[in-house]
């Protein structure tokens, strides 16, 4: 087809009147129901939270048994950075007196030597992270996951100088090397953004429990709606002595620990 | 006015060209980092910010400390500085803009730059400080070119000027106020969580601005026909004295809350700084010099004789400016993340390539103020 500046003119003229017919259309097409049907299987909450049951981890489970940890990272295509510097993780374990710094006694901390505490995002009620951002590329949803725009965050690290939970890693080089067994299911990630635990929000969407609570062969992860007084985490939570971390600082962490 | 930049003595190109040269190194290891990412730096998960943002919060100090001349020429009448009122402005055009380029070498996802003003986010303090930064950019280059080109033609500046002037008075105090909130307000991050935060960075730019500008009052005294004047540099340094000893006091109130109350998440960042935290020591060397240098700068600055003395005041002024730069160009900023969150020590030192791209900037800062401050010195001659 033979173009001249005439009729590249009159196209263009053409579509741009077509686009400003645009919010005609919307007016008179307008309705109430979403523009995306939501999957009928998916589970809704207005506060997701999860109860790590370290004795069930540790009593039950497998010495050095890091299921959960294995499930999260290949699902969300985490990769293996194969150093501590710029180590990504979005489930992890570390020490008692490491997870709770300021509440070990000698021992206490003797006790619970060597034994495995796992660490993850806190999904706070009330975020540092979704405080500080400067562009919105992470934001709390209305059931309570805190969430990340990969594709919006400008990667000034601002929300890990203000997570007080160390929960966010940063993609200091290509990650897309590193991970070992890639799921197409599920994007990955550039260089130069933060990344860390969603609570498998991607999942809820198609009715799935979190890929760890999944991979638990002991139960030791619960998950579910602090709002509904019904939920396995209210009973939990009813029913045992539970703590958090660093509560002093008033973000209000949704994951609680049982630990005896 | 601007042509007056390209007419110099060798000297001056030669300046510049080293400069250039500096520049284009930098440049070349910033392409390297935009190709790799942020790996060939020295952060890390645990310390994700270092020597950029380090740099930036100090720059932030040097451009506010303008307002030390401004405020008492204008509002006190302080006549001798009516003569360098300009170098104190260029002076903060030159470190806003070091501070904008060390925002942007540190960012990782620097083509999405825009996403601020895409989304603006009145909750994020860096939002807000972006605000302040831009706007006393234009400040002073609008004030600073308006006066200067008035003087050059005898001329009193324009009367729209004079608001402007005012308004750039409590905006220097507002830039390094929201550069401190960037700190002051991260729960967990105990070095930082101070209400005195502010007040420290105010103090210590009001030290180490009028420091710098007076080591370059006496360059220009050198190399141009233009003279600052004595009594300038005179005000200048007593301004100096009280803001180091203010600021020195200052760091003595972290200690004494910290190492008085006990609390170990208060003593630790201080710890590591001072002495080493679990055998880390890699900050200590550095720390105890900015003490010496400290000492140094207060006994020459409080003693009337020395302060006078060109020679020894010179001494002192480069004393306050390397203690203020170790203080809070390297130590707070990394301090602020040892321990990290698991109470972990993980030590962070700079990279040469990161190194070289913080010599980058810095050269870019002292092209821009070279330029700037020819142009202006040339006028200076021109009506004298």
């Amino acid at each position: 087809m033979e173009t001249n500046r005439r009729s590249f003119l009159k196209i263009g003229g053409l579509c741009t009147l077509g686009l400003a017919t645009l919010p005609i259309h919307e007016l008179l097409a307008k309705t109430d129901l979403p523009r995306v049907a939501s999957n009928p299987e998916a589970f809704h909450g207005k506060q997701w939270a999860m109860v790590v049951d370290m004795r069930k981890c540790w009593e039950k489970g497998k010495a050095g048994c890091k299921d959960c940890i294995d499930a999260c990272h290949k699902v969300h295509n985490v990769p293996e950075m194969g150093n501590v510097k710029e180590e990504i993780k979005w489930l992890w374990t570390d020490n008692y007196e490491n997870v709770f710094p300021g509440q070990g006694n000698p021992y206490n901390i003797e006790n619970l030597r060597g034994k495995p505490f796992l660490a993850l995002c806190n999904h706070c009620a009330n975020p540092p992270c979704v405080r500080v951002c400067p562009t919105q590329a992470t934001f709390k949803r209305a059931d309570g996951i805190t969430m990340m725009d990969m594709h919006r965050c400008i990667g000034c690290r601002f929300c890990m100088a203000a997570c007080p939970f160390g929960a966010r890693s940063f993609n200091f080089r290509e990650p897309r090397p590193y991970i070992p067994e890639l799921n197409m299911a599920y994007p990955t990630r550039e260089r130069g953004v933060v990344e860390k635990c969603e609570f498998c929000s991607e999942r809820l969407e198609v009715g799935l429990m979190p890929a760890c609570v999944e991979a638990c062969k002991v139960g030791g992860l619960a998950f579910g709606d602090l709002a509904d007084p019904k939920s396995n985490v209210r009973k939990l939570l009813a029913s045992n002595y539970t703590i958090r971390r660093k509560p002093e600082l008033g973000t209000e962490p949704n994951v609680y620990y049982i630990v005896s | 006015m601007l042509e007056r930049a390209f007419k110099g003595d060798q000297r001056y190109f030669r300046w510049l060209m080293l400069l250039l040269v500096l520049m284009g190194m930098g440049f070349a290891s910033y392409l390297v980092q935009l190709n790799r990412g942020l790996t060939i730096t020295g952060l890390s998960r645990d310390v994700s910010w270092g020597f950029y943002i380090a740099q930036f919060t100090f720059l932030v100090g040097v451009a506010a400390s303008a307002v030390m001349v401004v405020l008492p020429y204008y509002l006190h009448n302080v006549k001798v500085f009516g003569r360098i009122t300009i170098l104190g402005e260029f002076l903060a055009v030159a470190s806003v803009t070091m501070c904008l380029l060390f925002i942007i070498v540190d960012l990782g996802k620097p083509m999405r730059l825009l996403n601020v003003l895409l989304y603006p986010t009145p909750n994020s303090i860096l939002f807000w400080d972006m605000i302040v930064l831009n706007g006393y950019l234009f400040l002073n280059i609008i004030i600073g070119w308006n006066v200067l080109e008035a003087e050059r033609k005898g001329v009193h500046y324009p009367g729209w000027v004079k608001p402007l002037i005012y308004l750039s008075i409590p905006w220097a105090v507002s830039i390094h106020t929201v550069t401190a909130f960037l700190y002051a307000g991260l729960p967990g991050r105990h070095y930082w969580l101070t209400a005195i935060m502010a007040a420290r960075f105010l103090a210590s730019a009001f030290c180490s601005g009028p420091a710098l500008l007076i080591l370059l009052a006496y360059l220009v005294k050198k190399y141009t026909k233009f003279d600052p004047g004595k009594e300038a540099i005179d005000k200048l340094s007593i301004i100096a004295t009280y803001a180091m000893v203010i600021s020195v006091f200052f760091v003595g109130l972290e200690f004494f809350t910290a190492f008085y109350s006990k609390i170990p998440s208060h003593m630790e960042a201080l710890k590591y700084l001072f002495v080493g935290l679990e055998g880390h020591r890699t900050l200590v060397p550095f720390m105890w010099l900015f003490a010496i240098l400290a000492v140094v700068a207060l006994v020459l600055l409080i003693n009337p004789n020395t302060r006078k003395n060109e020679k020894t005041l010179k001494i002192a002024c480069a004393a306050v400016f390397l203690s203020m730069w170790l203080e809070k160009g390297m130590g707070l900023v990394i301090a602020g993340f040892i321990p990290n969150p698991f109470d972990h020590v993980r030590e962070y030192s700079p990279t040469i390539p990161e190194l070289m791209i913080v010599l980058g900037v810095w050269a870019t800062g002292f092209f821009i103020l070279s330029v700037l401050y020819k142009i202006a010195t040339t006028i200076k001659e021109e009506t004298a």
